[in-house]
């Protein structure tokens, strides 16, 4: 990919994940003030606000790029907000990218991040019998950890994954959150604490499902020009790759929030399968990298299973090879290809909007030499990948 | 009991509830593709500009795909028995389709009854009730089960 498709990365901000319980604009502003101040630019620097909306905060939420702009003080900025379900801070730096590569603007502020309620995610109220969203509730009581324990039954039976397995992985991203400011959980746990913890979707215990998490994430982004005259090009980090694209049909595997797969009569179910797997693949090739090139990554452990699906999906190993892959402490700090340094979903719970751009953050200061106490030595090459209900799904990489 | 409370679908359209109870699917005239729930408007292969559709009856029978179950009680528009009672819920290959179709798994089943591969048929039974009406809906048995355990005769 030629250099003139890539983004600078000038800032990274967060508010730290927790259940403050205040309302999303003060997160928000937080991580915009903070990825402001990281990139030596003031608000009046940025010509291109690019919110993620929240659903669950009423219309500010919707239209959440233009209430951290008007928070932040009307400056006659560009604005737009996103929604993509858990990919929609992914789609806000889509969104950001796209301005600046069409030479529209030289500087974006990207910005995300929610206030959640307590406990299973439920659909927007009302008595809407047209939205599968609201029907899987209604009709079936699957919630989202339902789908996540059906792939981990699947990869049991299918590779013989055990409990201890999934539990190993909590117990890592345990560790690698201990050290970082922004995780909500931060504590160490045993094996046989997350096997004590309460069964909530068999197989997957209380501590393998990820919380729900207020907070807020923002980045700084620019053209490569600016980035040098700005900043100079030592150390420069660039986004040569943001990946958004849809399932391909026919999607066979079962996927939040439907009721059925796609039919694979009429196009053989191969060639749509793996939606996970084709989010990272055309990242890469966006980028013109291999998964062989990846240092780190942040993927979506919305259960602790799920992390293991996705160390196939981007390509760090071969499908079933998952196990063998944490067992060989290959994923851990210290490891051949660390995977959620930042300590993942598993430590943060999930802001939704906030939650793909907190992924970049966590690749920036990874490849920054800054990610104190849980650092990837050397890291050169970063990928995030995550995925949410009705076909979305993220991945960016970030290159040295 | 109330004497004459009713059974009535708990959506419309989304199955069958006299004789052997199926689920209402649909099948493409243009290129055969089946859908659940029912298309009406356009075709999900994105290779056919179909808008023709037939009302097929899905297989009332299949292999689980996986499986789960839900501890605690989900939450509203579900509408849980109290005292809640935790169920399963499957993920079922339909042969013929060639789809997975998820349903509640019949009440008295626990997860260690079910496996992947585990045959399973389509009956009908109680989400919940109100004054007036019992709410059916669709839910999957485990054909080998050899237990009696509610669906089909509501």
């Amino acid at each position: 990919m030629s250099d003139d498709k890539r983004v600078a990365v000038l800032g990274v901000g967060m508010h730290p994940w927790g259940k403050w319980g205040r309302n999303f604009v003060e997160y928000g502003l937080t991580a915009a003030r903070a990825a402001l101040a990281d990139a030596g630019l003031s608000w009046g620097d940025v010509q291109f606000v690019s919110g993620a909306d929240t659903i669950r905060n009423g219309y500010p939420g919707y239209v959440a790029g233009a209430t951290f702009a008007q928070a932040l003080g009307w400056t006659g900025a560009r604005v737009a907000s996103s929604y993509a379900a858990c990919a929609s801070g992914a789609t806000a730096v889509a969104a950001a990218r796209a301005q600046i590569l069409a030479g529209l603007c030289d500087v974006a502020l990207v910005v995300g991040a929610d206030t959640t309620p307590k406990g299973f995610f439920a659909p927007v109220g009302g008595d809407r019998k047209d939205d599968p969203d609201w029907l899987r509730f209604h009709l079936l009581g699957a919630t989202n950890p339902t789908y996540f324990a059906l792939y981990a039954r699947r990869r049991m039976e299918l590779f013989g994954a055990t409990e201890n397995d999934f539990a190993a992985v909590k117990v890592k991203n345990a560790r690698h959150g201990l050290a970082n400011p922004n995780a909500r959980y931060r504590a160490e746990v045993t094996t046989d604490e997350v096997l004590a913890s309460p069964m909530v979707a068999d197989p997957l215990r209380l501590l393998e499902i990820c919380a729900t998490s207020d907070g807020g994430a923002a980045l700084v982004l620019s053209s490569t020009d600016f980035a040098r005259r700005h900043a100079g090009s030592s150390g420069l980090l660039t986004i040569p790759a943001v990946s958004t694209v849809t399932p391909r049909f026919p999607q066979t595997v079962i996927e939040m929030p439907n009721f059925a797969t796609d039919s694979a009569v009429t196009v053989d179910g191969a060639m749509g399968s793996g939606f996970r797997h084709s989010i990272a693949h055309a990242a890469y090739e966006e980028a013109g990298i291999g998964p062989e090139d990846v240092d780190v990554a942040e993927v979506y452990d919305l259960s602790s299973a799920l992390e293991l699906d996705w160390y196939e999906d981007i390509g760090l190993c071969k499908e079933g090879e998952g196990e063998r892959l944490l067992r060989d402490g290959d994923t851990a700090v210290g490891g051949r290809i660390p995977v959620n340094p930042s300590g993942g979903l598993s430590c943060f719970g999930e802001a939704i909007p906030a939650q793909a751009i907190a992924q970049v953050c966590e690749i920036v200061w990874q490849l920054r030499g800054q990610a104190q106490g849980r650092q990837v030595d050397g890291a050169r090459v970063g990928v995030t990948a995550n995925q949410g209900l009705f076909g979305h799904g993220s991945s960016v990489v970030v290159t040295k | 009991m109330a004497p004459t409370k009713s059974a009535v679908p708990a959506v419309d359209g989304w199955f069958t509830t006299e004789g052997s109870p199926t689920l209402l699917g649909s099948r493409c005239r243009g290129c055969g593709t089946y859908a659940f729930p029912r298309e009406s408007y356009f075709c999900r292969n994105p290779a056919c500009d179909s808008q023709e559709f037939e009302d097929v009856a899905l297989s009332g029978r299949g292999t689980i795909w996986s499986y789960t179950d839900a501890r605690y009680q989900p939450p509203p528009p579900y509408r849980a028995a109290d005292p809640y009672e935790p169920f399963c819920i499957a993920a079922v290959e339909l042969a013929v389709e060639k789809m997975v179709v998820m349903g509640q798994v019949v009440g008295g089943v626990g997860v260690d009854d079910l496996s992947v591969g585990t045959e399973v048929e389509l009956v009908t039974d109680v989400l919940y009730e109100d004054d007036d009406h019992r709410y059916l809906v669709w839910k999957w048995r485990p054909l080998a089960s050899g237990t009696d355990n509610g669906g089909a005769d509501v």
